[in-house]
């Protein structure tokens, strides 16, 4: 309904038509990239909820295990024997493109190469069941940097597609309805105006010749009075 | 590019404190207040992954809403020592809300 306030002119309709085309082009361009970015997502989601299930579980054993461990111990120890980390994590972090998305690829690295070197403190003062908790702490974190990176990825593609989403619905309902109807609207205002154009030119015709009818009419007349007073 | 990034987790002393032995920067916390405040100067600094616990998590919504739509730093929820709150998984409900119209799964 709304762009009737257009000028209804040959240009503006090449204008609007070239609009239009671009409109329905770009809409399907789109309603593609939804419909991908949508099979991805769905796919990502469900990793995402098998893997936070793993994690979460896993997690628990794990809090069970310090749980475990601190009752064993004196809480000053036990925060002694945490304090000073001998591993440390380095992140690197790269992007990747999923139909426009930057998603987070991330790589980490230990300091230390060896798997069974990560323990920070000395055993002599420590309970065993530390180690156990910190082992399994280690296995469950591999899990817990994919969970991040597909979650983070989860939450990014389902920004997108929102977006994609809107745009895809109001180059549907709105855009390309709007612009065919102006068009319509143009095209008719056009052939309205031919018509009258057309009509105006058979009147004017009709008018010129009634007129020279009545002029060759006068003519005749005023030469068969010649004619007959010779 | 390949800037080295941080790895945080915040949370309750005995819940983040397994996680210092593993090399990452734990920031043990005792209220909401305070884990907002470690969340948003960790992510201006360069940390890329932030572990909170579910416990926190519960009062910090806004937060997370805030950096849900960032690439740096993604907020992953993990349960705290005192068990799962679910928000973990609701929070992925809500995104597939969010991208499809409906809950799907």
């Amino acid at each position: 309904m709304a762009g009737i306030n257009v000028n209804p002119t040959r240009m503006e309709l090449t204008r609007l038509k070239g609009k239009l085309k671009t409109a329905q082009r770009g809409h399907k361009l789109l309603k593609d990239k939804r419909d991908e970015l949508m099979k991805q997502f769905l796919d990502t989601v469900r990793e995402v909820r098998s893997l936070r299930a793993e994690v979460e579980e896993e997690l628990m054993t794990v809090h069970g295990s310090f749980t475990v461990a601190s009752a064993l111990m004196s809480s000053q120890a036990m925060e002694q024997a945490l304090l000073d980390p001998k591993q440390s994590v380095e992140l690197t972090m790269t992007t990747r493109n999923i139909m426009s998305v930057q998603v987070p690829i991330y790589e980490f690295h230990t300091k230390t190469q060896s798997d069974s070197d990560i323990y920070p403190y000395g055993f002599a003062a420590t309970s065993g069941e530390l180690d156990t908790a910190v082992d399994a702490l280690g296995k469950v974190f591999q899990k817990m940097l994919k969970l991040a990176q597909i979650e983070k990825s989860a939450q990014l593609m389902a920004e997108e597609i929102e977006k994609t989403r809107r745009r895809v619905n109001a180059l549907e309902y709105v855009m390309i309805p709007d612009t065919q109807e102006t068009i319509r609207y143009i095209t008719m205002k056009l052939d309205e105006n031919d018509r009258a154009t057309t009509t105006r030119l058979m009147k004017v015709k009709d008018m010129l010749l009634a007129e020279a009818i009545e002029e060759r009419r006068r003519q005749d007349e005023s030469s068969l009075e010649k004619f007959r007073d010779a | 590019m390949a800037t080295t990034y941080q790895i945080a987790a915040v949370g309750d002393w005995e819940s983040v404190m397994g996680f210092r032995a593993l090399g990452l920067a734990t920031y043990p916390v005792a209220s909401a207040g305070e884990a907002r405040e470690t969340i948003q100067r960790l992510a201006k600094e360069n940390c890329a992954i932030i572990y909170l616990t579910e416990q926190l998590a519960a009062g910090l919504s806004d937060v997370l809403q805030r950096y849900k739509d960032e690439l740096r730093p993604a907020i992953i929820l993990i349960p705290g020592r005192s068990g799962s709150l679910g928000i973990g998984s609701s929070t992925l409900r809500q995104s597939i809300e969010r991208a499809v119209g409906a809950d799907i799964l």
